[in-house]
């Protein structure tokens, strides 16, 4: 389980991540209960449990599309507080992929991928462009700049999506249920593209039930019930011998399922 | 019936109609550009976290929207000397014609910002840029594509009410037939003549939407 050791790993700088006694509420509702989570440089998290069980939500809390009410958040280095200037400072480093893509229909991949350097970054046009087909091309999809979203199949929009992500050179990527949204034929290349960033070294946290991916690239897996971290185990010893009773059972129908 | 139809006066008043009809055309621009600013200004501070924004945003659509026109371009016309601004008619009636606009724009366009999906915005903050920019970047033109055949009859009746600004004798066509038929008495002939020329006006009008509309908004969607 995690403890303190976690914090302390944060002062001498070698968590990428650490969250401590976080806490979140909707209004009365708790969301996130005492996480404590530190990830370092370079590893490769895996988040998963029940729906409504908080995964989403925690990893929102790191780049600040949900606020947190108590504990504290940081990402590499910077405290994330509830102020523009350290929440502008984490969003440039932390690449988001979302489930449902969320590429911008009016413009083309290309241009999607080259916004946010170009704006936030202060990019130029030339930089972002190079930069964008080179990423592309990384994601294999680089004979798709000048299509728009709508154009392209789901498994496509995905790799655009986290393309775009990586155009912003974030130290950290969070892959909210990059697959889910995806028809089962598409799930392979995108979880192909997510292994290979994986190999290359990039500290990720994703939230997926492929337990096939889990296996392959998890460091840890974290399972999550009821806004609180249940229990986290390299991926052997959580899928052989997890210690919970909520973590075999959810195990249990996870993977009768598939 | 014995009506004689004369058609000389109209004929005659067919130069001063016609460039009566680039006033009209005039005013209906200027009161759209006006307008379009109001309605997208107006959606950024009706759904600010600035309460008094908010509110002011709000009274001024239910101003509008529930006042005649006729009596708006009245009271610009006659309250702004007092206030020691005095216009022409023409500056006056594309005032006018942008608030009255403007008014209905606000609703039009902040339902198409409604329209935008959470996650759109979720991805722009996420990419590390600025509310503002996220409205302007991302939102706004998706929002207008949604509401865009809203707008165009908005402004086409825009461009129709531009005739009520004769009441202040702004220069349009309305007011110069009227010049014409005060002088003929040939009602039927100057006015019919007219009517074929304000569905001239609207089909150009709509025409100049679905450009508008082919250049920017014409990205594939699903």
């Amino acid at each position: 389980m995690t403890s303190h050791t976690d914090i302390d790993a944060t002062a001498t700088g070698e968590a990428m991540i650490a969250m401590s006694r976080v806490e979140k509420w909707y209004g009365a509702f708790k969301a996130l209960t005492d996480i404590n989570l530190a990830v370092r440089k370079g590893e490769r998290i895996v988040l998963c449990g029940p729906s409504g069980s908080g995964k989403s939500t925690l990893i929102r809390c790191i780049n600040h599309l949900e606020s947190y009410q108590k504990g504290e958040i940081r990402v590499g280095g910077t405290l994330l507080g509830n102020n523009a200037r350290t929440i502008d400072a984490v969003r440039r480093e932390v690449g988001m992929v979302f489930q449902h893509f969320n590429l911008f229909p009016h413009m083309t991949v290309l241009q999607n991928c080259m916004l946010a350097p170009m704006r936030s970054l202060g990019a130029s046009k030339a930089e972002a462009e190079a930069s964008a087909r080179s990423l592309l091309g990384r994601v294999k999809i680089v004979e798709q700049a000048d299509k728009y979203p709508a154009q392209l199949s789901g498994g496509q929009q995905q790799r655009v999506a986290i393309a775009r992500a990586l155009c912003m050179r974030p130290k950290v990527m969070l892959f909210d249920e990059p697959t889910s949204a995806l028809d089962p034929e598409m799930v392979k290349e995108v979880l192909d593209t997510m292994i290979g960033l994986a190999e290359e070294g990039m500290t990720m946290i994703c939230v997926t039930h492929e337990m096939g991916f889990a296996r392959k690239v998890a460091d840890r897996v974290i399972f999550m019930s009821e806004g609180e971290i249940v229990e986290e185990a390299p991926p052997a010893a959580f899928f052989t011998a997890p210690r919970q009773e909520r973590t075999r059972k959810f195990l249990g129908e996870i993977l009768h399922a598939h | 019936m014995n009506y004689q139809l004369d058609f000389t006066p109209v004929i005659e008043g067919l130069p001063a109609l016609l460039s009566a009809c680039l006033g009209t055309f005039t005013l209906a621009l200027g009161g759209m550009a006006l307008a379009i600013v109001i309605g997208i200004g107006g959606v950024v501070l009706r759904d600010s976290h600035f309460a008094p924004a908010r509110w002011l945003v709000k009274s001024f659509v239910e101003l509008i929207r529930n006042t005649p026109f006729l009596v708006q371009i009245y009271f610009i016309y006659f309250a702004l000397p007092l206030a020691g601004v005095r216009l022409d008619p023409t500056p006056t009636a594309v005032i006018a014609l942008g608030i009255n606009g403007g008014a209905y724009a606000i609703e039009i366009i902040r339902g198409g910002v409604q329209s935008i999906s959470k996650g759109q915005i979720e991805a722009g903050l996420a990419l590390g840029l600025h509310k503002a920019q996220v409205f302007r970047l991302i939102v706004l033109k998706p929002a207008l594509r949604a509401i865009f055949p809203s707008l165009t009859s908005q402004f086409v009746l825009l461009t129709l009410t531009t005739s009520i600004c004769s009441a202040i004798s702004a220069y349009e066509l309305t007011s110069v037939a009227q010049r014409i038929e005060s002088d003929s008495f040939r009602s039927f002939e100057v006015f019919g003549t007219i009517t074929l020329f304000y569905l001239v006006i609207s089909w150009v009008m709509m025409r100049f939407f679905a450009l508008i509309s082919a250049r920017y908004f014409s990205y594939p969607v699903k």
